[in-house]
C-alpha cells in the first residue's frame, strides 16, 4: 500500500495516454460530430427554405390559376358576343339578299307582265279587226282604221 | 477460522510486488501497472478504432456510443471551461473512461482473478499463497496519485504559463488577504489550498474504491449469504464506479479551469 515507483510508472502511462488522445483519439471524434451537426443544422435550414419556397409557388401558382380562369371566362364572353354578332349579320344578309331577290323578282313578273300585255295589246288589234272582219263580213282598210284601231288598243 | 479470515483478507489486499531495486521504494506493483497499462490500452484502441473510421455522415451504433462519451465529456469541459486549450477535453476524456474502466474492475468478482492467477502460478510452480494480484489499479495509492499529481503539474503548468511566475507567487501570497502583513498567512493558507486538490482528488478515488473493495471481500468471507449481499453491493457500485471516474474528471476541468482564470 506505500507509494513507490509504480506511481512513476503510471504517471509515465499518463502522459502518453494523455497525449495519444489528444494527437489521435479527441480531434477526428470530435470534428465527426461537429460535421455531422454543421450538416444538420444546415440540411434543417435548406428544408425550411425549400417549405417557404413550396408555399411561395403554391400561391403563385393558384395566383395563376385565377388569372387563367379570368382570362378563359373573357374569352368565352367575348366568342360569345361574335357569334350572335355573326348571327345578326347574317340574318340582315340573308334579309337583305331575300328583299332583293324578291324585288328582281317582283321586277322581273312586272316585265313579264308588261311584255305580255304588250303582245296582248298587239294581238288584240289584229283579233278586233279579224272580229270585226267576220262582223261586217268585209275587208276592212286597215290602213284607214289604224287610227281609230290605235285609239282602242290604246284604251287596252 | 477469524485467523484464515483475516489472512485471506490480507491476501487479497496485497499488491504483486516486484522489487528493483535496494530500497522499498524501488518496487514495482505488477498489477496495478498491467492492469491499468492494460485498460488505457483497451480505452485507447477502443476509441482510436471508431476516431479511424468516423464518419460524417449517418454514424454506426458503435460510433454513436462512443460519441455520446465524447459530446458528455466535451460538454462537461465546455461548461466549465470557458478559454481555448487543446488539451483539457482530451485529458478529460482519457481520465474519465481510464478511471471508470478500472473502477469498473470492481465488479469482478472478488476471487476470480487471484484464483486464475494461483492457478497460472501453480502450473508455474509457484507457491499459490504467494501469488498476489489486485485487479482494481484504483485501490492502490500509487494509480490515484499518479493521475492527481499529473493534474497537480497541469495546474502549475498553466498558473504560471496563464498568469506568469509573479503573478502566480502573488496569488500565493495576496491572497486571500491583500496587505503585505499577511504574506505569511496567505502563503501558507494558499499553500494548503494548492496543495490540498491532488490529495484529496487521490484519497477521494483510492478511498471509495479501496472501501468498495474491502467490502466485497468481507462480504466474500460470509458464506452462501453473500449471494443476494453481493448482488446488493454491486448494484450499489452501478452508482460509485462512475460517480468517482466524473467526480476526478470534474475537479480536473474545474481545477484547470481556476488556473486559466486571472485574477
Amino acid at each position: 500500500m506505500n507509494v513507490n515507483l509504480t506511481l512513476v510508472g503510471e504517471l509515465i502511462a499518463f502522459v502518453v495516454f494523455v497525449i495519444f488522445c489528444m494527437k489521435f483519439v479527441w480531434p477526428p471524434i470530435i470534428a465527426a460530430i461537429e460535421d455531422r451537426q454543421k450538416t444538420i443544422a444546415d440540411g434543417l435550414a435548406a428544408s425550411e427554405r425549400a417549405a417557404k419556397d413550396l408555399e411561395l409557388a403554391q400561391d403563385k401558382a393558384k395566383a395563376q390559376l385565377k388569372e387563367a380562369k379570368a382570362q378563359a371566362a373573357e374569352i368565352v364572353d367575348a366568342a360569345k358576343k361574335r357569334e350572335t354578332q355573326m348571327i345578326e349579320e347574317a340574318a340582315g344578309k340573308a334579309q337583305a339578299e331575300r328583299e332583293k331577290i324578291i324585288a328582281s323578282g317582283q321586277a322581273e313578273i312586272e316585265s313579264e307582265r308588261n311584255r305580255a300585255r304588250e303582245e296582248l295589246r298587239s294581238q288584240v288589234a289584229v283579233l278586233a279587226v279579224a272580229g270585226a272582219e267576220k262582223i261586217l263580213e268585209r275587208s276592212i282598210d286597215a290602213a284607214a282604221h289604224s287610227e281609230i284601231l290605235d285609239k282602242l288598243v290604246a284604251e287596252l | 477460522m477469524a485467523a484464515d479470515t483475516g489472512s485471506y483478507i490480507k491476501h487479497h489486499l496485497t499488491n504483486w510486488q516486484v522489487s528493483v531495486g535496494d530500497s522499498a521504494f524501488m518496487t514495482l506493483n505488477v498489477d496495478t501497472l498491467g492492469w491499468s497499462i492494460f485498460l488505457g490500452l483497451v480505452f485507447l484502441l477502443t476509441f482510436r478504432s471508431v476516431a479511424k473510421k468516423a464518419t460524417t455522415g449517418v454514424p454506426g451504433k458503435f460510433q454513436c456510443a462512443i460519441e455520446m462519451i465524447v459530446g458528455f465529456v466535451d460538454s462537461s469541459v465546455k461548461e466549465t471551461f470557458h478559454g481555448k486549450n487543446k488539451l483539457i477535453a482530451p485529458l478529460a476524456l482519457t481520465i474519465f473512461v481510464w478511471v471508470l474502466l478500472m473502477n469498473a474492475m470492481d465488479w469482478v468478482p472478488v476471487d476470480l482473478i487471484p484464483f486464475i492467477a494461483q492457478a497460472i502460478g501453480g502450473v508455474m510452480g509457484v507457491d499459490p499463497s504467494h501469488v498476489y494480484i489486485k485487479s482494481v489499479p484504483t485501490t492502490d495509492l500509487n494509480m490515484t496519485f499518479a493521475l492527481s499529481l499529473g493534474v497537480f503539474f497541469l495546474v502549475i503548468y498553466y498558473s504560471i504559463k496563464i498568469k506568469g511566475f509573479s503573478g502566480f507567487i502573488k496569488e500565493l501570497t495576496l491572497h486571500p488577504f491583500n496587505h503585505w502583513a499577511f504574506i505569511p498567512v496567505n502563503f501558507i493558507l494558499e499553500t494548503v489550498t494548492l496543495l490540498a486538490r491532488p490529495l484529496s482528488l487521490a484519497l477521494r478515488l483510492f478511498g471509495n474504491l479501496y472501501a468498495g473493495e474491502l467490502i466485497f471481500i468481507l462480504i466474500a468471507t460470509i458464506g452462501l449469504a453473500q449471494l443476494p449481499v453481493h448482488f446488493m453491493w454491486a448494484a450499489f457500485h452501478l452508482l460509485i464506479i462512475p460517480l468517482q471516474a466524473f467526480i476526478f474528471m470534474m475537479l480536473t476541468i474545474v481545477y484547470l479551469s481556476l488556473a486559466h482564470e486571472d485574477h
